[in-house]
Formats: C-alpha cells, sequence, structure tokens
C-alpha cells in the first residue's frame, strides 16, 4: 500500500521532470531540474539510505544544478527563451513515451515484483564502506581517475583560445 | 515498511519514459541534458530500491559510483556546450553541422 509521503513525492518528481523538458525559459527549466533531482533524494530517504540521498543532494542538487544554472546563464538571453520545435517528432515522442510506459508497465504488472516487501532491517554502512575499501577498491581509483581526467579535459574544452580572445576584444 | 518494490519500479519507468521522450524531442543541448540526467536517476532510483527490498548494499554502492560518474559526465557536457555555443553562437544540435558523421 503506498503512503501520502511517497505519493506526494512521486508527483513533485514526475512533474517536475515534465517541467524541466517544457518549460519556455530553461532557467525555470533547470529549477525544475533540481525539484526532480530533490525529489530522488527524497526516495533515497523512504528507502532507508540517508547516505546515497546526502550524497544525491550534495553532488546533484548542490553542484551540478548549479553548474547547468551557471552555464544557461553563459548563453545568450534568445536562446534560453527559445522553443524549436517540430510539432510532428513532437508528437511521435510522446506516443514513444506512452508506449515504453505502457509495455513496461505490463511487463513489471505481469512480473513477480508486485509480490516483493521486505521487513529486513536497511542495510548498514559499514557495508557500504566494506564494499568501497574492500571489494570494489579499483573502482575506486578507476572512478577518481576518471573523475580528476573528466574535470581537467572540461577545464581544457571551456578555456578561452588566446586568438578568440584577442578577436573578442577588437569587436 | 508500507512501500513496495513496484511502487519505486513504476516511478522509475515513468521517469525513464519522460527522459526518453525529452531525448527525442529536443533539439536544444541543454535540455537534451537534463533529459539524460532524469534517465540516470530513474537508473539510481531503482538501483537502490533493489538494493532495499533484496536487501543487498551492492545497489546502493553502485548507486554512488553512478552518481559520481553522472557529475564527471555533466562537467564534460557542459564544457562540450560552452564550446560549442562559442563556435555557432547557438545550443541547438541541428545547427552543429560539423559533428554530423
Amino acid at each position: 500500500m503506498v503512503d501520502s509521503l511517497f505519493l506526494g513525492i512521486a508527483v513533485l518528481t514526475i512533474v517536475s521532470a515534465i517541467a524541466a523538458l517544457e518549460m519556455r525559459s530553461l532557467i525555470y527549466g533547470g529549477i525544475a531540474l533540481m525539484g526532480t533531482l530533490g525529489g530522488i533524494a527524497g526516495f533515497f530517504i523512504l528507502l532507508d539510505s540517508p547516505f546515497v540521498a546526502l550524497f544525491q543532494i550534495a553532488v546533484y542538487v548542490g553542484s551540478i544544478a548549479v553548474l547547468i544554472l551557471f552555464t544557461i546563464m553563459l548563453v545568450k538571453n534568445e536562446l534560453i527563451f527559445q522553443k524549436k520545435e517540430d510539432p510532428k517528432r513532437r508528437y511521435a515522442g510522446i506516443a514513444l513515451m506512452l508506449i515504453l510506459m505502457i509495455s513496461l508497465g505490463a511487463v513489471i504488472f505481469n512480473s513477480g515484483l508486485s509480490s516483493i516487501t521486505t521487513e529486513e532491517p536497511p542495510v548498514d554502512y559499514k557495508e557500504i564502506g566494506e564494499d568501497f575499501l574492500i571489494y570494489y577498491w579499483p573502482a575506486l581509483i578507476a572512478m577518481a581517475l576518471v573523475l580528476s581526467g573528466s574535470i581537467t579535459g572540461a577545464m581544457i574544452l571551456a578555456r578561452r583560445q588566446d586568438g578568440v580572445e584577442d578577436e573578442q576584444r577588437t569587436d | 515498511m508500507s512501500n513496495e518494490l513496484i511502487d519505486f519500479v513504476i516511478v522509475s519507468v515513468a521517469l525513464l519514459a519522460i527522459g526518453i521522450y525529452g531525448l527525442s524531442v529536443k533539439r536544444n543541448f541543454i535540455r537534451m541534458l537534463f533529459a539524460i540526467e532524469i534517465i540516470i536517476n530513474a537508473a539510481n532510483l531503482n538501483l537502490v530500491a533493489f538494493a532495499r527490498f533484496l536487501p543487498h548494499s551492492g545497489g546502493q554502492t553502485f548507486a554512488l559510483f553512478s552518481i559520481a560518474i553522472a557529475a564527471a559526465e555533466v562537467a564534460v557536457g557542459l564544457a562540450l556546450i560552452i564550446v560549442a555555443y562559442r563556435m555557432y553562437k547557438n545550443i541547438d544540435v541541428a545547427d552543429f553541422r560539423s559533428l554530423k558523421g
């Protein structure tokens, strides 16, 4: 049986996901995306995983959403409000979304998932720490390298070329 | 726990479908990035939901890995947006001619 808190978070998450894609202004869309990410963090708390929820809030709502908002503010004002869409493509997209929802929903309802409930205690933090440091330590190191590599790559990509800078100054 | 596994999986499917709709309809680079984020979050929700109901710590561990990698992906994606905007003065993917195969 679904409780009212779950229902509230589900409505917030799904409505703000639609708003993030459909709002005219990209800035409001970015703020709506923050609502979706916060809603997912709420689900993690409902699932007795406060560690993942706090990580989600720190990384997604705290840094990624702010980074996205700053990038939006770097582009021209008219592009933020521009909404060029092919209506045929839009109807095809809505049809694809509904087909996907109905077909996947039918598969899930007919599977044995509906009978799975649990009364067991939630996973302890210690187990997550053991997972990270004992079983998946090579993956942890690889992830650190990927993160530092991607941040360096992003900075190299986004840096202003000297020639371009001079050109813009003369303008 | 009053909620069942299927409730979380249904929300996750709805988010996945919304993300795929955004990815297929929108031509704005930033909106496509929003759609990708929504899909990644749907996957994370599934991982944590299964981790709670099995119960097994692996799902939470993989969700944490996934969140960290998604942060790296967004950083590179936003840098690409800035480069593309500097080159084309637009963020519409239909205008990025030199990226076409």
